[in-house]
């Protein structure tokens, strides 16, 4: 257990590294959120989720929707460490032509799910696509991750009191508490807290975990299984996580670093 | 000679006296869901608590495991069917056309038009017939506002029949489609018998003088217009039901011929059926156009027929459109 934990500490490394590269190569894109949710992504892709890069559109593979699209960067490094595709295309990111777009599209890349971008429809997609597996009584589970900013558009609060309404428990989903957003903090912006008390009076069963913890992040899935509601766990991450500088610094939102900036970071997390 | 309807499109000759019987559209809409439904069980409907008044109920009764009750949340309700129809399903979202889009316009354009999501928007009392509810209720600028998105037919059928024949039609049709129809009985103009295909306009009345394009229930009135100004003025008459994508050849064929252009919609001017033929014409058979629809305005309780007379969406304000473009044709130099 030890040494595959230390291999996923690993691989959340690389990816990282890989990102920033792309950013800074496509001069455009977010940075801080998607450096918190890596050990979370990683856990998911070479841990939890059943699926075969060879194959992303094999019927019974678990699905992931991703909801907050501006972590597409994160996502795409970790797709590509995975294998859906060539590493080296993460330079492409935002390029024209490239199948890496800003926001991430189902129909420009295989293994992405579903499209999003603007904020809050995640969750509504993920209720829809739980609800087509119970009609066909299919096996595979739903994940979703949301991030925590983006839990102030309604739409979120709408598929909340759906999903334990139509008793989904194929249907798992993460919110990124990293407390930050574009305009500040998101206690100062527009309070969120007590998130786990909403999510349980809307009837989801709630799990609150360390978002960079591999054992936590991997019990929280297995526990997710194991009961009649959906589930939804609490991500606590650092934004900026591994490099001290722009960590729990809302500022980094939505800039990627420079050349310069990039180097420094890789340095420090190698 | 007297006056005819077009004998291919074979409609019903009852709308020429006054025995012409009327019926719902949106039941038309209900019975044609189940009847795709039980074709295909890939059919999933989905509702926002306006199960009865969409008609919906049809589909619920009859397969009550492939209903989703979504709850007041249009946002939702379209996001959820695109996921529904990324695992194949092919879901039908009904609400009232000023909930649906107008509620859940980013949701469409996202979730299902960005994304290729097989899913039927249904957007039901659109028009200002729906009456006495009032201008919130009456959904005039939904053509417009989903017009400007990419990958989405738009339909708008005429009436009861063309409703369960469209509504037919896009469930085996692949692909995102807004479907469109009002809350009253209207005419029945169009027979089992009547041609339909997505995207083709047909012509109901033939005609020389000036060339009368409509859609949903406004097709009545164009009739009733068309008849009233004959011998006079032979006015085409052409049923537009899909506004998108616009039956091109079709209405430049008819207008090559007559030289003028009226259109008529339960909508509102702006960006509509009318808006999306001045598109087409001027750039390829520029002519004199007059449109009839709501004209820039909200409209207001009352009785739909009072509100079709007071906001000029009667036979008889087509024919003074008529009028009017034939007299501007004249004043163009050979
Ligand atoms: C509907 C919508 N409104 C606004 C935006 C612009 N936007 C992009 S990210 C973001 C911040 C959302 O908060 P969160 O996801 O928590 O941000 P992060 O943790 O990445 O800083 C906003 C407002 C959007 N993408 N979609
Ligand atoms: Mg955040």
């Amino acid at each position: 257990m030890d040494a595959e934990i230390a291999k996923l500490k690993g691989i959340a490394c690389d990816c990282r590294i890989d990102m920033l590269k792309a950013l800074a190569t496509a001069e455009s894109g977010h940075t801080a959120a998607p450096m918190g949710i890596m050990d979370f992504l990683v856990a998911m892709y070479f841990k939890i989720l059943n699926i075969d890069p060879k194959n992303p559109q094999k019927s019974d593979r678990d699905r992931f929707v991703l909801s907050c699209g501006h972590y597409a960067p994160a996502l795409y490094a970790v797709m590509a460490h995975r294998g859906f595709f060539p590493i080296k295309e993460l330079l492409t990111l935002r390029d024209l032509n490239s199948r890496l777009q800003g926001h991430p599209h189902n129909l420009a890349l295989p293994g992405i799910e579903n499209t999003s971008g603007p904020l809050g429809q995640g969750i509504s997609q993920a209720v829809g696509m739980a609800l087509a597996a119970k009609i066909d009584q299919k096996k595979h589970h739903i994940y979703c991750l949301t991030s925590d900013g983006e839990t102030q558009e309604g739409q979120v609060w709408e598929a909340l009191m759906l999903a334990p309404a139509r008793e989904l428990d194929n249907l798992t989903c993460f919110v990124d508490r990293n407390f930050i957003q574009i305009d500040g903090n998101t206690e100062d912006v527009v309070p969120l807290e007590p998130l786990a008390k909403k999510y349980q009076a809307f009837g989801w069963h709630t799990i609150e975990i360390d978002g960079h913890n591999f054992n936590q992040i991997i019990d929280g899935c297995l526990q997710a299984k194991s009961t009649h509601l959906p589930t939804m766990i609490i991500l606590n991450t650092i934004p900026g996580k591994a490099v001290k500088e722009i960590e729990n610094d809302f500022t980094w939102h939505g800039k990627p670093p420079t050349p310069e900036e990039a180097e420094r970071f890789i340095k420090e997390l190698k | 000679m007297p006056f005819i309807l077009n004998p291919t499109a074979h409609l019903d000759p009852k709308i020429l006296t006054d025995k012409l019987e009327k019926e719902l559209q949106r039941l038309g809409f209900g019975e044609g869901l189940v009847e795709a439904a039980i074709k295909d069980k890939n059919i999933v409907g989905l509702c926002c608590d306006l199960t009865g008044s969409t008609k919906m109920d049809l589909f619920r009764d009859a397969y009550p495991d492939r209903f989703i009750e979504i709850g007041v949340a249009e946002q939702n309700m379209i996001s959820v069917a695109a996921g529904m129809a990324l695992e194949d399903k092919i879901p039908f979202a009904a609400s009232y056309a000023v909930f649906n889009p107008g509620r859940s316009w980013d949701q469409i354009r996202i979730s299902v038009c960005y994304s290729r999501a097989n899913v039927k928007i249904v957007g039901a009392h659109a028009g200002i017939s729906v009456g006495k509810d009032g201008a919130t209720h009456q959904g005039l600028e939904d053509i417009a506002s989903v017009r400007a998105i990419p990958n989405l037919s738009i339909l708008a059928p005429a009436d009861y029949e063309e409703t369960k024949k469209a509504t037919l039609a896009i469930a085996k049709f692949k692909g995102p489609v807004y479907i469109r129809f009002g809350r009253e009985t209207v005419p029945k103009i169009t027979t089992a018998k009547t041609p339909f295909q997505i995207g083709k306009a047909e012509v109901f009345v033939a005609g020389s003088d000036v060339s009368i394009i409509a859609c949903g229930p406004m097709v009545f009135e164009a009739i009733k217009a068309s008849q009233n100004l004959y011998p006079k003025i032979k006015a085409e008459v052409i049923n537009c039901h899909t506004i998108k994508p616009l039956d091109i050849e079709t209405i430049i064929e008819s207008v090559k011929k007559t030289g003028a252009v009226v259109t008529a919609e339960e909508a509102q001017i702006t960006g509509g059926l009318g808006g999306a033929i001045a598109e087409i014409l001027a750039e390829n058979y520029p002519c004199p156009m007059e449109r009839i629809g709501v004209r820039d305005t909200f409209g207001e309780s009352g009785a739909p027929d009072e509100l079709m007379d007071k906001y000029c969406l009667r036979a008889k304000h087509i024919e003074k459109a008529v009028r009017q473009v034939l007299s501007r044709k004249r004043l163009l130099p050979e």
